[in-house]
């Protein structure tokens, strides 16, 4: 096991940030933590990084205890906190330079795990880090995490805060650096981020709901899925919450994913019901659940 | 040893670039020494004095004129009524007043003896009192006048023997304040600056949040914290070499002693401050903690110095607390050094104490430093 936790539990005074956590990451696995602000993800990563202690329970990362063998494992992790945390009144080369030099370790020696995303950033080497944008800030912060080549690589919301176009390639890189046989362990808050990590952690008030691959969990979710659109879609929202036999109502982008109590109802019965409601254009799709519709069925 | 190079050369260039520190560091200090040591002075000048002339003899305007002659007084007015003089004080027109009695001559030539009144605004204790020390020098001295005149000159011959007494002030022969003043406002900026620095370097990595990602990385703790702080060791050098260069170049101060003496002191010294520095981020959050710790620490070490006032004048209790003051020790060292030229085996109790105070500080520091929480 890469990383591996055992009842972890660990309060900040009287509120429980996490309870009993238990998970496995494989090596060489791309993991996601996926829950809402608050969850207790950076405190999992906190402790993993041997930042924090655990009340109780055990964990180990790249097989050391992070209590007892912490001085091990923060010669073999890379991290990268969640509010980026460099020093901004240094230049890109100067900040990877100095990561480099504490790891005792070189830019050049480990130059080729860092290559494809360094190249993206090098035209900026000589500007400060502080007047990098969004997108490149994360990047170089990568970067400092990777240098010294860690075995396991500790992301805390690498994209929150990050354009789309951004995220996207982000989420490839991570895909690359998993094929050099880096563990990964990242959370964030998009659910449509999870679909990308091999298997993911749902958590939500310090607790674990589920652990699985994405489709596992979709495919768990035990309701059928209807994608409804209408002229008014505030309206429509309204008059499905106050329908009788209906079990979940969540807008989705430019739908509704609407599940019903029963098992097998008449679709014609639902669009009458709305058309009653004052309702035109409606119409109804048979759709394909996703993580976070999964997981709106599991924190319920 | 790689390392702590790095991070050394990475702080400098922190500082250096940081435009707004730098004149902090550097110009500040130089414009409050010139500034302080010439503001900050124990003498005296320019009392507003009047007077109420009952008597209007020649003895009382013998004696106004001594005054007027004094280079501290400025005789402004005299006030025909006791009722008009209070009125001026109290609108602060006046600091002294002398009230001359009726048949002031007269009682001096029958009884050989008179009064004097003498009202002095008090709000400023300290002013009063140089005041009144003035006021005293000048009456003795138109006693002794007046003694020798009423004297017949048969009695000359026969008159008692008086001791008089001349200080000789060793070390600062013409009690120029500026001499102690200098060295002693040296010593200020010196703490302040490295003290104020240090201790909100480290902070500010915790408040940017590179302090997360500095505690999971190998680099040991000593590491980190030599590193971090020999920075600014050697700005307190550099500030203790500019500030002796102006108070040798604007104020002339004598510097008796060996310098390099006084260099090996600082150095010690400076460790002393750097602990308390660092002692000071861990146990704060933010810049701004950090910075009101300080001050408060700032501002009674250097009361208590005996910059400012004695420490002989200080109540028992205080003289004991001032045991703790590294400040102290500094401002003494200072002084014997540059103006009595004190050698090594003379500053060896501050030294011994001072370096017992940079063991403990830092032991302290590095103890409470914690990369895990």
């Amino acid at each position: 096991m890469s990383i591996s936790l055992s009842n972890i539990c660990k309060s900040y005074k009287k509120v429980k940030a996490v309870q009993n956590i238990s998970f496995d990451v494989n090596p060489g696995e791309l993991f996601g933590l996926i829950g809402p602000d608050g969850a207790g993800k950076t405190t999992i990563f906190r402790i993993l990084t041997t930042l924090l202690i655990p009340d109780e329970g055990t964990a180990t990362v790249a097989g050391f205890d992070v209590v007892k063998d912490y001085k091990a494992i923060r010669k073999s992790v890379g991290y990268m906190p969640g509010r980026f945390s460099l020093y901004q009144d240094l230049t890109v080369e100067e900040n990877l330079t100095f990561f480099a030099t504490i790891f005792r370790t070189t830019i050049e020696e480990n130059y080729d795990l860092i290559e494809d995303i360094y190249v993206q950033i090098e035209p900026f080497k000589d500007r400060r880090a502080g007047k990098l944008s969004g997108g490149m800030k994360q990047k170089l912060a990568l970067c400092c995490a990777l240098i010294h080549k860690p075995k396991v690589l500790f992301l805390d919301e690498p994209t929150t805060g990050v354009d789309p176009v951004s995220r996207k390639e982000f989420w490839e890189m991570l895909k690359r650096l998993q094929k050099k046989e880096i563990t990964i362990l990242v959370s964030t808050p998009y659910m449509d981020e999870a679909a990308l990590c091999d298997r993911i952690a749902l958590i939500q008030d310090g607790e674990i709901l589920d652990i699985d691959t994405p489709e596992a969990i979709v495919s768990k979710f035990p309701k059928t899925i209807y994608n409804l659109g209408a002229n008014n879609m505030y309206k429509l929202i309204q008059s499905l919450q106050s329908y009788e036999h209906k079990y979940s109502v969540f807008p989705f982008g430019e739908f509704v994913h609407y599940t019903d109590k029963r098992d097998s109802f008449e679709v014609a019965n639902l669009i009458s019901y709305l058309e009653k409601a004052g309702l035109t254009d409606i119409s109804v799709e048979v759709g394909q659940p996703n993580i976070e519709d999964a997981f709106m069925e599991l924190a319920k | 040893m790689k390392t702590i190079g790095y991070i050394i050369q990475k702080e400098f260039k922190q500082i250096f670039r940081n435009k707004g520190m730098l004149p902090i560091i550097f110009i500040l200090p130089i414009l409050q020494l010139v500034i302080l040591s010439n503001a900050a002075t124990y003498e005296v000048k320019n009392i507003k004095f009047a007077y109420i002339d009952y008597d209007h003899t020649s003895k009382s305007r013998a004696l106004i004129e001594k005054f007027n002659a004094s280079t501290y007084f400025d005789v402004l007015t005299d006030f025909p009524s006791q009722l008009k003089s209070s009125t001026a004080m109290l609108a602060g027109e006046v600091d002294v007043v002398l009230e001359i009695p009726n048949h002031f001559e007269q009682n001096l030539l029958k009884e050989k003896t008179s009064d004097l009144s003498i009202t002095i605004n008090a709000i400023d204790g300290a002013a009063a009192g140089v005041e009144s020390g003035y006021v005293n020098q000048i009456v003795q001295s138109f006693n002794k006048d007046v003694k020798m005149f009423f004297m017949d000159t048969s009695k000359k011959a026969m008159q008692p023997l008086t001791i008089e007494s001349i200080p000789s002030f060793w070390y600062n022969t013409t009690l120029n304040y500026k001499t102690f003043m200098v060295p002693g406002i040296l010593v200020l900026l010196v703490s302040m600056i490295t003290l104020f620095l240090s201790g909100m370097n480290i902070v500010r990595e915790k408040e940017i949040g590179t302090l997360e990602q500095i505690n999971v990385t190998p680099i040991r703790k000593s590491q980190f914290i030599i590193g971090k702080l020999f920075p600014f060791w050697i700005i307190g050098m550099g500030l203790l070499t500019v500030g002796l260069i102006l108070a040798k170049i604007i104020f002339n101060v004598p510097m008796e002693g060996s310098l390099g003496l006084l260099y090996l002191f600082t150095s010690i010294y400076l460790l002393v401050i750097l602990g308390m520095g660092l002692l000071i981020s861990n146990f704060t959050d933010t810049q701004q903690q950090a910075m009101f710790i300080a001050w408060f620490f700032v501002v009674i070490f250097i009361l208590m110095s005996g910059l400012f006032t004695p420490i002989e004048s200080m109540p028992k209790w205080a003289q004991i607390i001032t045991e703790f003051n590294p400040i102290k020790y500094f401002v003494e060292v200072v002084r014997m050094v540059l103006l009595k030229g004190s050698d090594f085996n003379d500053i060896l109790p501050q030294l011994w104490k001072t370096l017992l105070y940079a063991i403990v500080m830092n032991g302290l520091a590095v103890w409470s430093y914690k990369k895990v929480n």
